[in-house]
């Protein structure tokens, strides 16, 4: 599946990255603990999350993640989104609990690795 | 530094300052890019550097990270000045961590840098005095190869 499908089917708000939406997505990975995510996430996953900091920039290029979704209603900050912008990497957004967030994204065939 | 070094850069790294956490570790990674070095050893390094990084702005007072590149290899030293390391093996051992509550809200402090930084390594050595800093020699190989 790709960003933008699935963008679609759970209508998410895209706040960067509007050019990389055709990227396909590979599975995910939820953790708030910045390393944990350098230690586990893999190539083309989402990488669900509620830290809003441009630390979460860096987690997610060097790991080539597929996109960033902050859950709960979570915005980025304004220095997040211009690292994102300026590195290319997607964040989108769900009013949505990690929880929920996940289950969904399980039932539509997007599984952990 | 060997006579065939093609490329070496001191960053300074300043202990305390979060607002630039990860500066030094981008600049590390767009250069290894531009020297043409696979994107695998590129995020390796990336990501070793950034742990190293974040760990002088948490518990050091002031660092540096020493980028050499030769034929061949990635060398990155890190060294500070700062409250060392008491017991290696312990820091090493994942979710153990000295960090604080603060650090610890924003993602930071999960007891996996270290772990982190050998597992991306293809030479790691770490050494440390207590009340004085700590170093660590992180060695890259570029062919792709990991022994």
């Amino acid at each position: 599946m790709t960003l933008a499908k699935l963008i679609e089917q759970l209508d998410l708000k895209v706040y960067t990255g509007r050019n990389e939406l055709t990227r396909p997505i590979s599975g995910g990975y939820a953790s708030d603990l910045l390393s944990d995510v350098l230690a586990h996430g893999q190539k083309d996953q989402l990488w669900v999350t509620l830290q809003i900091h441009p630390n979460i920039i860096a987690v997610a290029a060097f790991k080539e993640l597929a996109a960033i979704v902050l859950v709960n209603g979570r915005e980025p900050a304004a220095e997040t989104v211009e690292l994102a912008r300026k590195e290319r990497v997607s964040i989108i957004g769900t009013p949505l609990t990690a929880f929920e967030f996940v289950g969904r994204v399980y039932g539509l065939g997007i599984q952990g690795t | 530094m060997t006579k065939d070094t093609v490329f070496r850069q001191e960053f300074p790294v300043k202990g305390g300052d979060f607002s630039r956490a990860g500066e030094v570790s981008w600049e590390i990674k767009n250069l290894l890019k531009e020297l043409g070095l696979s994107t695998p050893v590129v995020l390796r390094a990336a990501i070793a550097s950034y742990e190293a990084e974040l760990n002088i702005i948490m518990y050091a007072w002031e660092g540096r990270l020493v980028l050499s590149v030769t034929p061949g290899r990635v060398h990155v030293v890190v060294e500070d000045s700062g409250p060392g390391i008491e017991d290696i093996e312990l820091a090493m051992t994942e979710g153990y961590s000295t960090a604080t509550l603060e650090m610890r809200e924003l993602g930071f402090g999960a007891g996996m840098g270290l772990a982190n930084i050998k597992k991306n390594t293809d030479a790691f050595l770490i050494t440390s005095e207590v009340g004085r800093g700590t170093r660590l020699e992180l060695t890259f190989l570029t062919n792709g190869q990991r022994p």
